[in-house]
């Protein structure tokens, strides 16, 4: 049996092995992922992000929950970043997911971001096809929400959820400065605390000076206590109206369409630009060029023109 | 690119605290490793089932509470029981001299006492490299 075979059908260890091949990007994971690729499609992807500490994974552990008693199964992609100095990293999100460890329609898997070319977006976009091909219904990305890989995970995802909590300062400027666009639901967590109902008002501001279409509607607000337990009913309920929202109004296949545009785009360039490195040896003449810029013997542009042509000619020939 | 040693870290028994435990993520982390930790008092079912999913090389189980000599065994048994024996086990606690060889013959592949320096630890792992990544 194969490896996609054992994904297809579902066993945990299958599963593993295959996210690992993906992740290490070693042989074998392009005719893993095509012969994976008819059996996708079915899978909503959510994505969750927000600051350190806002309790995404309290959340998470919540809405893994609720998935399963509305009878689906659920996975769960937790992203956390490597350490650009070791490589190493603490991936801890596990530990307030815990009681689903044992539940055989959970499945949680921990990826460190590592320093890769595509960053971590694309080894994450080929296991949400994994699990996706393994049958589960809903396969949850979480991250942490720092900047750029936000934005990346947004484009995987079919929903955004944006996880914010009283007490971390910036925020509100991040949703200024328009970074925060990207959520389709914002969860203040941590209601229980007093400051919440402050903060609710400022994103409430901040979204009424959105330009809302109709594709893409003011996103809603929900105020939750992940610890408490309380408030997840309204989420759930969110969660499916902006769901079906989106399925009438087109705007999930619209997104997934540019997922796709974006994952050819990006695959196709690495290959072009692999193809191009192993072709002209463009390491080894590299400290060349540099020699002469820095005697100033040519002038960047006029190098840089002249080398692509003959990169091209060398290509030509082959 | 070299792939990635994966670590799991875990802590079975009734154990109501963890700071060896996460002292030991943290160093290993800092040693390059990617390592998962999940929290305190972990059944070996629930164990072996994170090894498994997160496809670690290594579980490193630590225990001060004294029953290493059931648990860590039935962390060996079960990673068995789901065709898993390729995953290294070890141990790490306050585990008198004479239990250590009791749990290398029970498939714990070594065992750390308190005062053992991390790189102990690591000369383990890598000692094990080649093994786990060909696995
Ligand atoms: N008061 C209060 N505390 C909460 C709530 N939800 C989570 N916390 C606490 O906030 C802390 C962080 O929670 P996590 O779930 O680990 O947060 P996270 O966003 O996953 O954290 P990172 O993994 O660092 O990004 C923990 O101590 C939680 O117990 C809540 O609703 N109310």
């Amino acid at each position: 049996m194969t490896l996609a075979d054992g994904v297809r059908q579902g066993q945990q260890r299958a599963i593993a092995r295959a996210i690992s091949l993906v992740e290490n990007d070693l042989p074998g994971r392009e005719e893993l992922i095509d012969r994976l690729y008819p059996s996708t499609g079915k899978a909503v992807v959510l994505g969750l992000t927000g600051p350190p500490g806002a309790g995404k994974s309290t959340l998470l552990d919540r809405l893994l929950s609720e998935e399963r008693k509305a009878g689906r199964k659920a996975a769960v992609i937790a992203v956390d970043p490597s350490s650009p100095f070791t490589g190493g990293a603490l991936l801890g999100d596990r530990l307030r997911m815990q009681s689903h460890a044992l539940d055989p329609g959970v499945y949680i898997r921990s990826m460190a971001s590592r320093g890769h070319l595509g960053g971590i977006a694309g080894a994450t976009a080929d296991a949400v096809k994994i699990f996706d091909a393994a049958g589960y219904d809903r396969v949850i990305v979480e991250t942490l929400g720092v900047g750029q890989t936000e934005i990346e995970i947004a484009q995987l995802s079919d929903l955004v959820l944006l996880v914010l909590v009283p007490g971390l300062g910036d925020e509100i400027q991040a949703l200024k400065a328009g970074i925060m666009e990207i959520g389709d639901i914002y969860v203040i967590n941590k209601s229980d605390k007093d400051e919440s109902a402050r903060l609710r008002a400022e994103v409430d501001y901040v979204l009424s000076l959105a330009n809302p279409t109709p594709e893409r509607p003011v996103p809603p607000v929900v105020m939750v206590s992940a610890l408490f337990d309380r408030g997840i009913d309204d989420l759930i309920d969110s969660i499916a109206g902006r769901l079906q929202r989106y399925a009438e109004t087109g705007e999930i296949d619209r997104r997934r369409r540019l997922r796709l545009r974006r994952e050819l785009r990006q695959q196709l360039q690495s290959k072009i630009n692999d193809h191009i490195e192993r072709k002209v040896e463009i390491d080894r003449q590299m400290d060349q060029w540099v020699e002469r810029l820095i005697s100033h013997q040519e002038t960047p542009y006029a190098l840089i023109n002249r080398q692509i042509e003959w990169i091209f000619k060398e290509m030509d020939r082959s | 690119m070299e792939r990635k040693i994966r670590i799991l870290i875990a802590k079975p028994g009734l154990d109501g605290h963890d700071r060896g435990a996460k002292y030991i993520a943290r160093a290993l982390k800092d040693a390059g490793y990617e390592v998962i930790y999940t929290g305190i008092r972990q059944s070996p079912e629930s164990i072996v089932r994170t090894a498994l999913q997160e496809d670690v090389d290594f579980v490193g189980l630590s225990l001060l509470s004294g029953a290493h000599n059931e648990l860590f065994p039935a962390v060996v048994d079960e990673l068995q029981r789901q065709g898993a024996q390729d995953v290294v086990v070890f141990g790490g606690g306050v585990i008198p001299d004479s239990d250590i060889a009791y749990l290398r013959d029970k498939g714990v592949e070594a065992v750390f006492t308190p005062g053992t320096s991390i790189s102990a630890v690591i000369d383990f792992i890598e000692a094990n490299r080649e093994r786990v990544v060909s696995r």
